[in-house]
């Protein structure tokens, strides 16, 4: 029996203790008819030996392709130590420390963490981490119509410069609760927020503005006219950001004159492998005064009995275990291990890594961008200043040219018909610092060879 | 055994109600209430200018282990919220029925207080919940 | 564990050190930045400046402060902390699925979505329901999938005046609160004397705006609701359905499922039930399954089987569907280690889960109760897990289940779940879970009865536990009151 240990002399003298005379007899309170003699459907047990055979041979069977999508999940170096340290049993087996004595590890590692994460946005406050990246934008808007006292419209500005997953995730999370999403166009030219647009929402109430930097097409926003449009107009500014971009971009803590007022966004590239999209990490920071409108746990510093430092959970009366029906949101198991790793990076990779990784990033993309413009039949859908991303658009539909490209072992990007067919064939790239000169060459050739294959066709 | 000063009137949720001789009333929690959220820390109150029905959630107490919603005994307005209980929430602690005093209330209705406990049968109530 | 400390990261840095080795190297080639000087940041962020070596210390360091399954048995009733298999871990981290993005093609991802497509498969078989999405992040995010499906399956229908949900009192914080996200509202209903939901106050309780009932079964008193054909019947004629919160599945492994005691939707912990790590506090996995008339709601994606091989089914596919609940596909690599743990077990092993954890809760009790504790349902059977009340022990001794689980710590167990279920006073409540020995449970049991025999002759050693761990109690009051929640280099602070 895989992983119980009890041998026949076991069960049969704890069976006496309990005065049962069979395991078998431990279950006579459930109503009969409703008894199941089995799971037959279930495959076979397999030995440890058997079962890594078959993943490895499905590991095999999806391979390693040259990787060139982003769109909310970057490839980025991890160093060996993050998950060397994160998988100690440790860290790996233990539950939410809510026996703080027992969980100081745990403890002292959420408070470093949210303070850097406080640093790297510009904020005061940061909680234990959310779900993903998409969740946190939804949980944001949620906390921003608690948090905004003058606001009741429930409504929140929504530019379509979001990541498209983010706002169908902040649909399905807070439309029950009645809050409305009002789409903000982008200007063609620029691929960012379309500032005449934000005029028909003058004078009317809206409870927030979610500004996502670098927005989805990789494009930097002009963050600080943005912030101050909202604030002069009772708006609350939700930025949603690259963790990584935030080594060298402004923090959103320092957008215009006041800040944004919450900032969330993707965890993941701080450590965290790609993994088919999950387990990532979403955060949140935001400024003190707003500090029991967030969701999710947090951690504080106090003292002990003998007057010694350590750390517990608290404010823990906005969470759901006590506050039911009331609670901030109904969060409770979060991403605590994916926050485990996200530390570790960040202490490893320090302000000066974190900096040479964003700037090797934008570099690489640059780079790749100046080689496929090289290439017949491509061109730039956006011009100006972005991170580590970009559109371009082709002259031929973009399906049939990624699916070539796959056959040479190249996942060219991010076909965006789906979710902007406005900009006719066109594809989100990204590169970043894991990506050499050869590997660029090898995209471009791919992409080239491809058109001429499309174009044949 | 909790005080339940003879002077004030109270609601079942464990609120008090002071009447004042200019005709507004001043309200706060009970020392039952205190003693059973204990050491608070933190107190979330009303903005003056609020107008409450009776029943209306209109504050929070906070401690460690509990967040309550404190209910409004009366119909009104508010004129002035506890401004020391920002920094000093455990003043409801050590002091429910004086500086802990949460709230300054117009009463829409003169006679509303009427239809409150008196301190006897408050005092019944707690002794029936076992407090 | 020695009652030891470590610094703060940030105490260990010192500028201008780094671990070089983990940075990209310059790029002298590369093209001049487009990033303009409005837009770039003006301060380094506060991150660590240390070596590789102390950043390593430092984090060990830590890990050796937290009582873990790995090092320390682990009783967290409700929370199922049996043995998470290092196969688990070892098999979901080859470097195939680490890589793979979480938008390349379903065409490069055949192999791990063969896996997720079996893992939905056994799911359905375990549980008895006609479809499963794996998409939730963890239990209350299952739970909000589970109760937006039933508002959706209702507003389908036309019937918009249902939104109600009934959850007992003992329910988990979760449930209520996931009601409220869902825009719902919360009705409460007693349980009786022996644990089983109220069915006079139920029938009482339903009605036109019924949307549903959450349920825990084995409920959260640990006991099995022996109700739950009647209860059923009265939700499903009153126009209601049944959701059941799996946070006890484990204890009904190959015994009885859900979808046959008729519930219409259930969310499983599979960082409980099947042995994902709990990490300290997540990630979790709490894939929904549904009955027949549920499914067209399913959170997308979901795995569906095309031809010979296998894709995610999105919004063209279902067009009914609540919609995303994630960016992309949910915690995969969660989902990965649920799937080697249910292949390792084999029908044989799933089955034998459900026993065993009964077997220990029931032992565990026997033994308690002769030694002279008083059990929340002493004349129910355990379930997975139990309830011991200290509430006589709390009048005559003036001990409480918080002192009692402090000073579990000083003997090297964990505590068990204090203060909850609410219903029950000076609760503690105790999982051992099946994958735990004997000799195990029996030294818990005499660390148990050493502390009974202390409270009554020496209570203090109760009162100040812990005694041997890095820090004594702690001041929550101070914690919450003077909000300390993120280091700040000595000079600001004297700057203020």
């Amino acid at each position: 029996m895989p992983f119980v240990p009890h041998t026949e002399a076991d069960v049969r003298e704890m069976l006496a203790a309990i005065g049962a005379p069979t395991i078998e007899a431990l279950f006579d309170e459930i109503p009969p008819q409703l008894r199941i003699q089995g799971l037959e459907g279930i495959p076979t047990a397999l030995s440890e030996m058997e079962i890594g055979r078959l993943m490895s041979e499905r590991a095999r069977q999806d391979g390693r392709p040259l990787c060139f999508i982003g769109a909310g999940a970057y490839e980025h170096h991890i160093p060996s130590a993050v998950w060397a340290i994160t998988t100690r049993g440790e860290f790996y087996s233990a539950y939410t420390p809510y026996q703080a004595e027992a969980s100081q590890g745990t403890l002292q590692l959420i408070y470093e963490y949210q303070s850097m994460m406080a640093s790297l946005t510009g904020m005061e406050v940061s909680n234990a981490s959310l779900y993903d990246g998409g969740s946190s934008v939804a949980e944001a808007a949620l906390m921003a119509v608690r948090a905004h006292r003058k606001s009741r419209s429930l409504r929140i500005l929504m530019p379509t410069t979001v990541h498209p997953n983010y706002r169908k995730v902040s649909i399905t999370t807070a439309g029950n609760q009645g809050l409305r999403f009002e789409t903000v166009p982008y200007a063609r030219d620029t691929g960012c927020i379309d500032a005449a647009a934000l005029a028909a929402f003058d004078g009317e109430d809206i409870t927030a503005m979610v500004i996502q930097q670098p927005n989805f097409f990789g494009r930097l926003e002009d963050v600080d006219a943005l912030t101050d449009w909202a604030h002069a107009r009772g708006i609350f500014v939700i930025a949603v950001v690259n963790p990584t971009s935030l080594a060298i971009l402004k923090p959103p803590g320092e957008w215009g004159t006041k800040g944004a007022d919450i900032v969330v966004g993707e965890g993941q590239p701080l450590g965290v492998p790609l993994s088919s999209g999950g387990p990532y990490f979403g955060f949140l920071t935001t400024r003190m005064e707003y500090v029991r409108s967030m969701p999710g746990r947090i951690v504080g510093r106090t003292l002990d009995l003998e007057g010694r430092e350590g750390f517990t959970l608290t404010l823990q009366a906005r969470e759901q275990h006590i506050r039911r029906g009331k609670a901030t949101s109904n969060i409770c198991t979060n991403q605590g291990l994916l926050m485990t790793a996200a530390t570790i990076y960040m202490t490893l990779v320090g302000p000066v890594g974190l900096a040479r990784v964003a700037e090797a990033s934008a570099a690489r993309t640059s780079e790749l961008l100046a080689a496929l413009g090289r290439v017949p039949g491509v061109r730039l859908a956006f011009d100006g200043p972005r991170f580590h991303e970009a559109v371009i658009c082709l002259d031929r539909p973009v399906a049939p040219v990624l699916r070539q490209m796959e056959a040479a072992g190249v996942l060219g990007g991010l076909d965006l018909a789906g979710d902007y067919p406005e900009l006719g064939p066109a594809l989100l790239v990204c590169a970043t610092e894991t990506k050499t000169s050869a590997d660029i060459e090898r995209f471009a050739t791919a992409l080239g060879s491809a058109l001429k294959a499309v174009r044949a066709a | 055994m909790s005080q339940v000063p003879s002077d004030l009137k109270y609601a079942k949720s464990h609120e008090w109600v002071r009447a004042l001789p200019d005709g507004t009333v001043e309200i706060g929690i009970t020392d039952h209430a205190q003693h059973a959220l204990g050491d608070l820390v933190f107190v979330e109150v009303p903005e003056a200018g609020r107008s409450l029905q009776a029943g209306d959630a209109c504050a929070v107490v906070e401690s460690v282990k509990a967040a309550s919603d404190v209910y409004s005994p009366i119909a009104g307005t508010v004129l002035e919220a506890n401004a020391a209980l920002a920094s000093a929430p455990e003043l409801i602690n050590q002091d429910c029925y004086g500086k802990g005093w949460l709230m300054r209330v117009q009463p829409a209705d003169a006679g509303a207080l009427a239809a409150l406990l008196p301190a006897a049968d408050y005092q019944t109530l707690l002794a029936a919940e076992g407090g | 564990m020695s009652a030891r400390r470590e610094k703060l990261i940030f105490e260990h840095s010192r500028p201008g050190r780094g671990a070089t080795a983990q940075w990209p190297g310059p790029n002298p080639d590369a093209a001049p930045s487009t990033v303009p000087a409005a837009l770039r940041r003006r301060s380094a962020p506060l991150l660590p400046e240390v070596s590789e070596l102390e950043a390593v210390r430092h984090f060990t360091r830590l890990s050796q402060l937290n009582f873990s399954i790995d090092t320390h048995f682990y009783p967290l009733g409700s929370c199922t902390m049996k043995y998470n298999p290092k196969a688990c871990n070892q098999y979901a981290m080859l470097p195939e699925f680490l890589g793979r993005h979480p938008l390349a093609p379903d065409s490069q991802g055949q192999g791990f979505l063969t896996c997720m497509f079996e893992l939905q498969e056994m799911l359905k078989e375990v549980t008895g329901m006609r479809a499963v999405s794996l998409n939730p992040m963890a239990g209350a995010h299952g739970e909000f999938a589970g109760v937006a499906m039933i508002r959706a399956y209702h507003r389908a229908r036309g019937d918009l005046a249902r939104n109600e949900i009934i959850v007992p009192e003992a329910a988990h914080g979760t449930n209520p609160a996931t009601a409220t996200m869902c825009g719902c509202v919360v009705r409460e209903i007693p349980v009786d004397a022996e644990g089983d939901v109220d069915l006079v106050a139920l029938a009482a309780a339903v009605g036109p705006n019924t949307a549903g009932i959450m349920l825990t079964n084995p409920s959260t008193l640990g006991v099995f609701e022996r109700k739950i054909p009647e209860v059923a019947r009265i939700v499903h004629e009153a126009g209601g359905l049944l959701y059941y919160d799996g946070a006890n599945l484990n204890a009904i492994l190959g015994k009885v499922r859900p979808g046959d005691m008729g519930f219409d939707v259930i969310h499983m912990n599979l960082h409980k039930t099947f042995s994902t790590p709990h990490g300290g506090g997540g990630p979790g996995a709490g894939a929904v399954g549904v009955s027949q008339r549920l499914q067209p709601f399913l959170p997308i994606p979901v795995v569906g089987r095309d031809g010979d091989g296998y894709r995610w089914l999105s919004e063209a596919d279902m067009p009914q569907s609540i919609g995303r609940l994630s960016a992309f596909m949910g915690n995969a690599g969660v989902l990965l280690r649920a799937y080697i743990y249910m292949r390792m077990l084999g029908h044989e092993g799933m089955s034998r889960v459900g026993e065993f954890a009964t077997l220990n809760a029931n032992y565990v009790m026997a033994r308690l109760r002769a030694a002279g504790f008083d059990l929340g349902y002493p004349t129910r059977r355990a379930s997975h897990e139990f309830i011991v009340t200290l509430r006589r022990q709390a009048k005559e001794l003036n001990v409480t289940a918080m002192d009692f689980a402090k000073r579990l710590l000083d003997f090297g167990f964990h505590a068990p779940t204090t203060y909850f279920p609410l219903l029950v006073p000076e609760c503690l409540l105790i999982e051992p879970t099946e994958t735990e020995s004997r000799e195990t449970l029996d030294a818990f049991i005499e660390a148990m009865i050493t502390i009974l025999a202390e409270a009554n002759e020496d209570a203090q050693k109760l009162k100040g536990a812990p005694w041997t761990m890095p820090v004594r109690r702690l001041d929550d009051v101070r914690a919450a009151k003077q909000l300390d929640l993120a280091w700040k280099p000595p000079t600001a602070t004297l700057s203020g």
